[in-house]
C-alpha cells in the first residue's frame, strides 16, 4: 500500500530511546562522582546481558535482528535496572535480573511495545524478593575504591559493615517500625552522617541531576508534564500532610522526592509509554496512584522502597485507566461531557 | 471588527515549499487534442451523459445532467466532437473506472451562448439552480456540490461564511496563486455566495504564510462591505474545513453534522471564484488552477480544462530524473496516481512530481509503543494509538466507539510516528470495512424481508391452491358419482392426504387438473426464484439501469402472461 501521508518526520524509536539514555547521563555522573566507578560496571553488566538476551530471543522469534536490536529499548531496561541495584550488587544478579527482564517480561509478552510491566521494575521486584539482603546492601559512603567495590562485586568477598549500610529509606523503615527502639524521623537520620540533612548524603544531588535530565526530555517533548508532576506533587502532598501531624513517624516530603528510586521513577520510570496510560488524565490518575502506593510501602510495608512494586501495581490499572479516561473528541465535547458512557 | 482567533488541537508543521512554484504567473495550459471528462466529478450521484459519439458540442455546453438534487452538472471543456462515451480509468486511489465522455477538440474554443446575470437580481433558489447547472463543486478537493451546502439547514440561517484560503497541505499553491491573481473576481464569488445564503459576516482565513495572497485579498475586499481577511497561523491541517471554522469562529462541527446547523458554512477561494464565472460570466466550470510541483524543472501554476491528460500536463513542468512516482493534491492527503493518462478532474489542485530525495521512503514499521505523539498531533483529538490497535485486530466495534469515523485522514499521526506505522491506512481498512460490512448487512436485512415475504406469499398460495384442488376433486367426484354422492372433502381440507383407492381410481380430468397445476407451481417457483435473485445494478449508470428496468418489466409481463392461462381453462 502506498496512502498518504507521503511526507515523514524524521524520527525512530531508536532516537526516542537514545535521548532517554542521554538523560539519563547527568545522573550517572553524579552517582559516579559520589559511589565511584562501580555503577558504570553494573550498567555494561546490564546492556550486555540485555542485548545477548534481546539478540536471542529475537531470533528465536523470528524478529529481523539488527532493526530491534539497535532500538535502544533493552539498553533502557539495562541502565534503568543498573540504576535502581545497589553499585555493589554481585555480577550475577545484575545479570541474572536483567535477563529476567528482557526475556521474561518484555519477550515473553509479544517484546517491544507489548509488555503490560515495566521490564526494569519486574526485575527490580522480582530480586528483592529472591536476595533481600544483597538489594539492601549499599555502598557506605567514602566507599569509592574501584577495586574494592569491584572485589565484591565480582568475587562475592562478602560485604561487610565497614563498606556497606542501610540506605535512609531502609534505616527509617527498620528503626520505626520497632516501638521499643522510640526512634525518631530526626533522630534517625541524624545519627549518622551520611545521612545527609535531605535525602542522604549524594542522593540529593544525584535526584537533581535526574530532574535536570527529565526536564530536557519534557522540553524534548519525549514525555509529558503529566507523570512526573502528579508524581511529586501527590509523594509531596501524602508525605507533607502526614509529616506535619506525625513528625516523628512520617519523613517530610522533601526527603520522599529525593531519596530512593522517586525522582528517578517520576521521569524515567513512570514515564515509560508502553506499561503507562496515554491519555492527559489517565497519566495523572496513574502517577498520583503510584505516588500514594510508593509512600503506603515505603511507610508501612516490609520493603525499604515502594517504587518498584507501586509502579507494577499501577501497571496493572492501566487498561482500566486508559479505557475511563478517553478524552472527548473535536466536536463533541459537549455531547461526551453530558454523557460519559454511552 | 477584528475576528478573535481560535486555536485548533494537534497539527504539524512540515516545510511547506509554496516559493518553487509561486515565482512564475498561472498560465494557460495548452488545449489537448483529445479530453476525457469523466461525468462523476462531484460528491453524490453521477450524472446522465446528454450526448453520443459523433455528436457536435461547443464549449461550456452540458454533457451531463445532475442526476437529482445531489449531483452537478458536468460540461465540455471546450469546442469538438464527442468520440465516444465510455468508462476509463479516473484518477483514484483504487484505478476505478467510470464513464467519461472523450471528445476531440476543433481547436476553436466556441463558446455556448453565455448568459451573465445580475446576482442582486435573482432569488437564492434560482442561483443554487444555476450553480447545480453550472457544475460548482467543492474546488478544495472535496468537489461537494456547492448548491447543497448553499440551502438554508435546520438550523435555519447561515449567518457566517467562511471562506477557505488557507491551503495547508505542502506545496499546492494553486489557491494562493489565484488569490494574489484574481482577487477581485474572489470577492465578486463571496459577494454571490454571501447574497445567497444573507450571511451576516465573511471571514476568509488564509494561512500567514501567503502575505501576497492576504494583501491582494484585502485589496480587493476593501470595496466589499463586511469581508474580512484574517491571516492565520501556518499549521497543518489549518484548511481543514472543520479546523478553519474552529480557528475563525470558535465553531466545532462534529463529524456527521453539517455546518450549517450550525450557521456557518465554509467554501475554498476556488469555488468563490468559479462562482463568479458562473453566474456573472455565464460560464460554467471547465477549467481549474492546477500545481504542479515537486520533482521538476519548471513549478508552476497552470489553467487547466478538465479533462486534460495529466502526462499532457507533466510535459509543461518537465519532470526530472528520479521521478519514481506523481502524487495528485498533496504529500499529506494526495495519493499516487496509479498511471499518467488519467485526465484532470474538478479535485486535481495539485500533481507532484515524487522522488526518493525529495520524499524518503520511511523506514521500516515497528511495534507501537504508544508514546502518545500521535494523539499530540491529532486535529480531530481522536487516540490514534488506540484506534490502531482496533484497526489492527478488527475489532471495529472498537474502533467505532473511539469514533474512527472522526479522523478525517489528514496524516499528521503517520507523520510524527516514531514507529513508521502507517496509521492512516489502517484507518482505512477500517472504515472501508465497516463500511462493507454496512451494506453487507443492509443486503441480508432486504433478504431477508424478501424471504419472509415470500414464505407468507407461498404460504397463501399453497392455502389458495389446496383450496381450488380440493373444490375441483369434490367436483370431478361429483361428476363421476353422477351427483348422487355427497361431496367427501370440504374445501378446508388438504388435497395431499388423498386415498390409494382414490389414487388409484381412473380419474383423467383430476390428472389433467394436477398436471396444471403442477406446471403452474413450478413456474412460480422459477419465476419466485428470479425475484429473489440479487440484482446487481447498484452501480451502473442511470440509462443502463433504465435499461434493465425496462427488460425486467418486459419479463413480468411474459411470466404473468405464462401463468395466467393453465390456471383459468380446468
Amino acid at each position: 500500500m502506498n496512502g498518504s501521508p507521503h511526507l515523514h518526520l524524521p524520527v525512530s524509536v531508536r532516537l526516542v530511546m537514545f535521548k532517554v539514555l542521554a538523560a539519563l547521563v547527568p545522573g550517572i555522573a553524579v552517582y559516579v562522582w559520589f559511589f565511584g566507578a562501580a555503577i558504570l560496571v553494573q550498567i555494561a553488566l546490564a546492556s550486555a546481558a540485555a542485548l545477548a538476551a534481546e539478540a536471542a530471543l529475537l531470533r528465536l522469534r523470528g524478529k529481523p535482528v539488527a532493526l530491534f536490536l539497535t532500538d535502544g529499548s533493552a539498553l533502557v531496561t539495562a541502565w534503568l535496572i543498573a540504576l535502581t541495584f545497589p553499585p555493589i550488587a554481585p555480577w550475577w544478579l545484575t545479570v541474572t535480573a536483567t535477563l529476567f527482564a528482557i526475556v521474561v517480561a518484555k519477550h515473553l509478552y509479544g517484546g517491544l511495545g507489548q509488555n503490560p510491566f515495566n521490564p526494569a521494575m519486574v526485575a527490580f521486584c522480582v530480586s528483592i524478593v529472591a536476595f533481600p539482603a544483597l538489594m539492601t546492601q549499599w555502598p557506605a559512603v567514602g566507599f569509592t575504591d574501584f577495586s574494592a567495590q569491584m572485589a565484591v562485586v565480582f568475587k562475592s568477598q562478602s560485604a561487610q559493615d565497614a563498606v556497606t549500610m542501610a540506605t535512609p529509606l531502609d534505616a527509617l523503615r527498620t528503626q520505626l517500625h520497632v516501638p521499643e527502639a522510640r526512634a525518631t524521623v530526626a533522630g534517625i537520620l541524624g545519627s549518622h552522617a551520611s545521612f545527609g540533612n535531605i535525602g542522604g548524603k549524594g542522593w540529593e544531588w544525584i535526584a537533581l541531576a535526574y530532574l535536570a535530565g527529565g526536564l530536557w526530555l519534557l522540553q524534548q517533548r519525549i514525555i509529558t508534564w503529566h507523570v512526573p508532576a502528579a508524581f511529586l506533587v501527590t509523594l509531596a502532598l501524602i508525605a507533607g500532610g502526614f509529616s506535619l501531624g506525625e513528625p516523628d513517624r512520617f519523613a517530610g516530603p522533601v526527603f520522599h522526592i529525593v531519596t530512593g528510586g522517586a525522582m528517578l521513577g517520576a521521569f524515567f520510570i513512570l514515564t515509560d509509554p508502553v506499561s503507562g496510560a496515554t491519555t492527559p488524565r489517565g497519566k495523572l490518575i496513574f502517577a498520583a496512584g503510584a505516588a500514594l502506593l510508593t509512600w503506603i510501602i515505603r511507610s508501612f510495608g516490609a520493603y525499604p522502597d515502594g517504587m518498584a512494586f507501586a509502579v507494577l501495581l499501577m501497571n496493572l490499572c492501566v487498561p482500566l485507566i486508559d479505557m475511563n479516561t478517553q478524552p472527548p473528541v473535536f466536536g463533541r465535547k459537549a455531547q461526551q461531557r453530558e454523557k460519559p458512557h454511552d | 471588527m477584528l475576528a478573535t482567533l481560535f486555536k485548533f488541537r494537534g497539527g504539524i508543521k512540515p516545510d511547506a515549499h509554496k516559493d518553487e512554484s509561486t515565482r512564475t504567473p498561472i498560465a494557460a495550459a495548452p488545449l489537448p487534442a483529445r479530453l476525457v471528462v469523466p461525468l462523476r466529478q462531484n460528491a453524490g450521484s453521477a450524472p446522465l451523459a446528454l450526448v453520443g459519439p459523433g455528436q457536435k458540442v461547443l464549449k461550456g455546453e452540458r454533457i451531463g445532467a445532475p442526476e437529482g438534487n445531489f449531483s452537478a452538472a458536468v460540461h465540455a471543456p471546450t469546442s469538438g466532437t464527442v468520440l465516444a462515451v465510455e468508462p476509463r480509468m479516473l484518477p483514484h486511489p483504487s484505478a476505478l473506472s467510470a464513464p467519461c465522455v472523450v471528445i476531440e477538440s476543433d481547436g476553436e474554443e466556441r463558446w455556448i451562448e453565455r448568459t451573465p446575470v445580475d446576482y442582486a437580481a435573482e432569488s437564492p433558489d434560482a442561483l443554487r439552480d444555476r450553480l447545480r447547472d453550472a457544475g460548482i463543486v467543492g474546488l478544495g478537493g472535496a468537489t461537494f456540490p456547492s448548491h447543497i451546502k448553499l440551502q438554508p439547514g435546520a438550523a435555519g440561517r447561515i449567518g457566517t461564511l467562511v471562506i477557505n484560503g488557507a491551503e495547508c497541505e505542502p506545496w499546492i499553491t494553486c489557491d494562493d496563486m489565484l488569490m494574489r491573481e484574481r482577487a477581485a473576481g474572489i470577492v465578486r464569488g463571496i459577494g454571490i455566495l454571501r447574497h445567497i445564503v444573507s450571511a451576516e459576516r465573511v471571514l476568509v482565513g488564509i494561512e500567514d504564510n501567503k502575505p501576497q495572497a492576504i494583501a491582494a485579498l484585502r485589496a480587493a475586499a476593501a470595496q466589499a462591505h463586511g469581508i474580512e481577511v484574517v491571516p492565520v497561523p501556518t499549521r497543518y491541517p489549518a484548511g481543514g474545513e472543520k479546523q478553519l471554522i474552529r480557528v475563525l469562529t470558535g465553531i466545532e462541527i462534529p463529524y456527521g453534522r453539517l455546518g450549517t446547523e450550525f450557521g456557518v458554512q465554509c467554501f475554498n477561494v476556488g469555488t468563490a471564484y468559479a462562482t463568479h464565472r458562473a453566474i456573472e460570466l455565464g460560464e460554467p466550470l471547465v477549467s481549474r488552477i492546477v500545481t504542479l510541483a515537486g520533482n521538476v524543472a519548471r513549478p508552476g501554476n497552470w489553467e487547466v480544462p478538465i479533462g486534460t491528460p495529466i502526462d499532457a500536463l507533466l510535459e509543461l513542468a518537465a519532470p526530472q530524473a528520479g521521478t519514481d512516482r506523481y502524487i495528485m493534491g498533496g504529500p499529506m492527503m494526495g495519493f499516487t496516481l496509479p498511471r499518467t493518462d488519467l485526465p484532470v478532474t474538478k479535485a486535481a489542485n495539485c500533481i507532484l512530481a515524487a522522488s526518493p530525495a525529495l520524499f524518503p521512503p520511511q523506514g521500516p514499521e515497528m511495534p507501537c509503543i504508544r508514546c502518545g505523539a500521535c494523539t499530540h498531533a491529532c486535529p480531530a483529538e481522536l487516540q490514534p494509538h488506540e484506534l490502531y490497535w482496533f484497526a489492527r485486530a478488527k475489532n471495529f466495534g472498537k474502533a467505532q466507539e473511539y469514533h474512527i469515523f472522526d479522523c478525517i485522514e489528514c496524516g499528521c499521526c503517520a507523520y510524527v510516528c516514531p514507529s513508521n506505522i502507517r496509521l492512516v491506512d489502517y484507518y482505512r481498512f477500517a472504515k472501508t470495512s465497516m463500511r462493507a460490512l454496512e451494506r453487507e448487512k443492509a443486503a441480508a436485512d432486504a433478504a431477508r424481508e424478501r424471504f419472509e415475504f415470500r414464505n407468507v406469499r407461498s404460504e397463501r398460495e399453497a392455502k389458495e391452491k389446496a383450496e381450488r384442488l380440493a373444490a375441483k376433486t369434490a367436483a370431478a367426484r361429483q361428476a363421476m358419482a353422477g351427483g348422487g354422492q355427497p361431496a367427501g372433502t370440504t374445501p378446508s381440507v388438504p388435497a395431499a392426504p388423498t386415498t390409494t383407492a382414490e389414487a388409484a381410481a381412473p380419474l383423467p380430468q383430476l390428472d389433467e387438473a394436477k398436471r396444471a397445476l403442477i406446471a403452474a407451481a413450478i413456474e412460480r417457483a422459477r419465476a419466485q426464484k428470479e425475484a429473489v435473485q440479487p440484482k446487481n445494478i447498484d452501480n451502473l449508470a442511470p440509462e443502463k439501469r433504465a435499461e434493465i428496468r425496462e427488460i425486467e418489466a418486459r419479463r413480468a409481463q411474459v411470466r404473468e402472461l405464462a401463468k395466467t392461462p393453465p390456471e383459468e381453462p380446468v
